[in-house]
């Protein structure tokens, strides 16, 4: 038997929560750099307790970068094709950093730290590139540009019990708080940013601190959380938490070839604003019509298709599955996968080859799962 | 943890002998390393499985995984428990969650492979 799992043997970067996670038993991996914890106690029951009561993680490999200056808005809108000047310093937005070809330097979260300063969120495995990429750009805006990433801690608190656990320990009122709405305020005794936001299709709140100790934090949360039966939760299941919601990953399901149309994120595009990386070849691609679609699927056929198992429609190869994983929620082997756009409509058949079968799969709506709405 | 009437393999399988037959399956330290185990490919009833040839494949939330025969044998039994309960592969490795049995071809080839004590020390040098 032979597991592949990487094993990184370089030296690699640690979170203030390391030690933690090392007392908690955690299973650590290599993530791009980062040690991180893959596990705590198992997958499966940590992707439930997120569903069903509350799980916390440490996210804190996510790169921060801070644009201020009094063209900071202005130079955001023109990274970013979603519109900033709707950010509030409450609000937080999803957008992207987007190529000249309106593909994906990276998918990120702006928010608005005062009326000259962003902040944006941005992952692991790009805060370097994403970093460049932004001074590269600046050009004649006057803004300043910092790499924040090995400053803050960000912890995530998701789950339907995520709002209970964090109110008492902290005097901000989050049930006030909008979805994608940010706070200020103290959490366990040390300064934070509070969003309503999260990589699970769960409510819940990412914390972000500048504290050496967010371990206070972490502690705390865990403590005040036991009565609600809380779990530390790692980096495997926050994957398959996001692939259920139909959240996307950067290198699996979007990067520098597939555009944001066709990664079917449209809505976040806000052509009206004015310009923005990447504007005009969406507008041409809009006018045009895409050829090809992300799409989600489920199999049909036993097995679980992975990333880059080879995709076929009518006997021929047409892609490969960007992210594909058992899903512990709904029991079964999902995916998402570009297919030609003509083969897009839900219910439409094809298959994955998984180890030299070809397996049926079907395309199914997608996220494939939703949380009740509740007030 | 580890019993002193198996064999074990440097890739982590196990085989019991029991006669001229031999119960296969993988080890604790296997189980840890997958995780989840969500799905079990087997090998047909009847194969001729020689030595090391892979005689399957383990799914778990993470991890795709072959096993390889720690004996060469004719497959005469599957556990088909394990399709509607894998997680006994996690819960039980060393028991429910047995894979196959085997009808052994050449019990010398045992030789090749570890001791529970034997195995223990190969653990604790991959863990340096």
């Amino acid at each position: 038997m032979v597991v592949n799992y990487f094993h990184g043997r370089t030296i690699m970067k640690k979170t203030r929560l390391n030690s933690c996670h090392k007392k908690l038993g955690a299973k650590l991996i290599g993530f791009f750099g980062w040690e991180m914890p893959v596990e705590f106690s198992g997958i499966i029951k940590e992707h439930l307790a997120v569903r069903q009561k509350a799980g916390l993680f440490d996210v804190s490999h996510m790169g921060e970068i801070v644009i201020s200056g009094k063209q900071a808005l202005d130079f955001v809108q023109y990274l970013t094709p979603n519109n900033a000047a709707r950010l509030t310093p409450n609000k937080a937005q999803y957008s992207a950093l987007t190529t000249p070809r309106g593909t994906f330097i990276d998918d990120l979260l702006v928010y608005c730290l005062d009326e000259d300063r962003y902040l944006l969120v941005v992952n692991a495995a790009n805060s370097d590139k994403d970093y460049e990429w932004v001074l590269s750009h600046k050009g004649g805006f006057d803004v300043q540009v910092e790499n924040k990433c090995d400053d803050y801690s960000q912890l995530a608190l998701q789950g339907p019990k995520a709002m209970e656990i964090l109110q008492p320990l902290t005097k901000i009122n989050l049930e006030e708080m909008n979805i994608f709405g940010v706070s200020w305020g103290n959490v366990a005794g040390e300064d934070t940013i509070v969003s309503r936001t999260g990589y699970t299709g769960e409510d819940g709140f990412e914390i972000y601190t500048l504290s050496q100790n967010p371990d206070k934090i972490w502690d705390a949360i865990l403590e005040e959380g036991k009565a609600f039966d809380v779990l530390p939760v790692g980096l495997g299941a926050r994957d398959t938490l996001r692939l259920e919601a139909r959240l996307m990953l950067y290198g699996n399901d979007i990067d520098e070839t597939t555009t944001v149309l066709e990664a079917d994120l449209s809505w976040l595009i806000k052509f009206k604003k004015g310009n923005f990386l990447g504007r005009d070849a969406l507008l041409k691609q809009k006018e045009e019509g895409i050829k090809r679609k992300i799409i989600g699927f489920e199999m049909l056929g036993r097995g679980i298709a992975r990333s880059h198992y080879p995709v076929y429609v009518d006997g021929e190869k047409v892609s490969e599955v960007n992210s594909g994983s058992f899903s512990p929620f709904l029991k079964k082997s999902i995916g998402l996968a570009y297919l030609p756009i003509e083969h897009t409509e839900i219910g439409t058949e094809f298959e994955i080859e998984i180890r030299g079968n070809r397996v049926k799969a079907v395309v199914v709506p997608a996220p494939f799962y939703k949380r009740n709405e509740k007030a | 943890m580890y019993s002193d009437d198996f064999y074990y393999t440097k890739d982590h399988e196990w085989v019991k002998i029991k006669g001229d037959k031999g119960i296969v399956g993988i080890t604790d330290f296997a189980q840890k390393q997958l995780g989840d185990v969500v799905y079990v490919e087997f090998p047909k009833i009847g194969a001729q499985l020689e030595f090391h040839q892979s005689l399957g494949v383990i799914e778990s939330v993470k991890a795709v995984s072959d096993i390889y025969s720690p004996i060469s044998g004719e497959v005469i039994k599957i556990n088909e428990e394990l399709n509607n309960s894998p997680e006994l592969l996690n819960e039980d490795p060393h028991g429910k969650g047995w894979i196959i049995h085997l009808k052994i071809k050449d019990k010398e080839e045992l030789e090749k492979l570890m001791s529970a004590s034997e195995y223990e020390k190969f653990l604790e040098g991959l863990e340096e």
